[in-house]
């Protein structure tokens, strides 16, 4: 099959694009208020059976890098300096 | 003295605070956060309000700002610094002071005239207080529940670095009077060289009886003695 050039451009993009997700939570300690709400409201609603709530934040990232590891060294990095305040929360990074 | 305002988008405070200085006859400047040098000055304030509509967390995405690495040099050369509401919250996610402000306890965004203890008067910014006075100042944020670890604690407490506590009007400090959660009731605390104060409460909007009272007042004076 013939390419044309846009296309093989954009099949390129894609190779050269990883995804991953980050999800950030309030560290085992901190007190979680949002949490605490939110799961006191689904008690109240007849949800049975609920033991602990932790409300978080979910980070979608794609970068333009084909090695993985660098890549994850990069989103590491990026939680590091932003995403993340490391005193009061902790965090996950997975390949998507 | 010489005093600059660093303004982000989002502050809503800043105009409160040059009127505040001005009135106490400091020269003041203001500056924008994308600006790349600070004017010279004696007194730096990051002041508060909604920098950047609170994104991330309180504080995180002016905490980047071009502007910041110029602060971060001043203070490190001695400069006084003042972080006020989402100022202190700048303060901290730049690093220059420790901690950080959570969410108040109750979820609510707290608006009303607090009563708060100076508990170290011997600063730069405390020394026209008395020890223990109790002042009456206006606390307005959704974030002002200071957390830190507990060596940090330990080191507020050994090196007097709590600069205010919220108590009520007879000075006591426990759970009841505690509007927002604070650890240990803290409502500002300095950074170890006592150079960078950062607090909750706003001094800049005490200091004209028409409006409310004048217990800010002294916080500027002191600057000045």
């Amino acid at each position: 099959m013939k390419l044309t050039l846009e296309k093989q451009f954009q099949l390129n993009l894609k190779k050269n694009k990883l995804k991953f997700s980050v999800t950030v939570t309030l560290k085992k300690d901190v007190l979680d208020p949002q949490g605490k709400v939110v799961q006191n409201t689904l008690v109240n609603m007849g949800m049975s059976n609920l033991r602990n709530i932790r409300q978080g934040k979910h980070f979608e990232i794609e970068v333009d890098e084909s090695n993985e590891t660098v890549a994850q060294k990069k989103i590491d990095e990026m939680c590091k300096k932003l995403l993340v305040n490391l005193i009061i929360e902790d965090y996950k990074i997975n390949k998507i | 003295m010489k005093s600059s305002v660093i303004v982000f988008p989002g502050s809503n405070c800043d105009r409160d605070i040059a009127v505040a200085l001005e009135k106490m006859h400091f020269k003041n400047k203001m500056v924008w956060h994308k600006d790349t040098s600070l004017p010279k000055s004696d007194l730096i304030v990051v002041p508060g309000g909604f920098s950047y509509g609170d994104y991330l967390r309180s504080g995180a995405i002016a905490g980047k700002s071009l502007i910041i690495d110029e602060l971060i040099k001043a203070a490190n050369s001695g400069c006084l610094i003042l972080g006020i509401c989402n100022g202190f919250q700048i303060l901290t996610e730049t690093g220059l002071l420790k901690g950080t402000l959570l969410r108040n306890k109750n979820l609510k965004f707290i608006n009303k005239d607090v009563n708060i203890k100076v508990v170290n008067n011997s600063t730069k910014f405390s020394n026209k207080y008395k020890k223990d006075e109790i002042l009456k100042i206006n606390i307005a944020h959704n974030e002002g529940n200071y957390f830190t670890g507990t060596n940090h604690l330990e080191e507020l407490k050994k090196e007097n670095l709590i600069a205010f506590k919220y108590c009520d009007e007879k000075g006591n400090i426990n759970e009841e009077t505690n509007p927002n959660g604070s650890l240990e009731n803290i409502a500002g605390i300095y950074n170890k060289k006592k150079n960078i104060l950062g607090m909750m409460p706003h001094p800049e909007r005490m200091v004209d009886e028409i409006i409310s009272n004048r217990d800010g007042e002294n916080l500027f004076s002191s600057l000045l003695n």
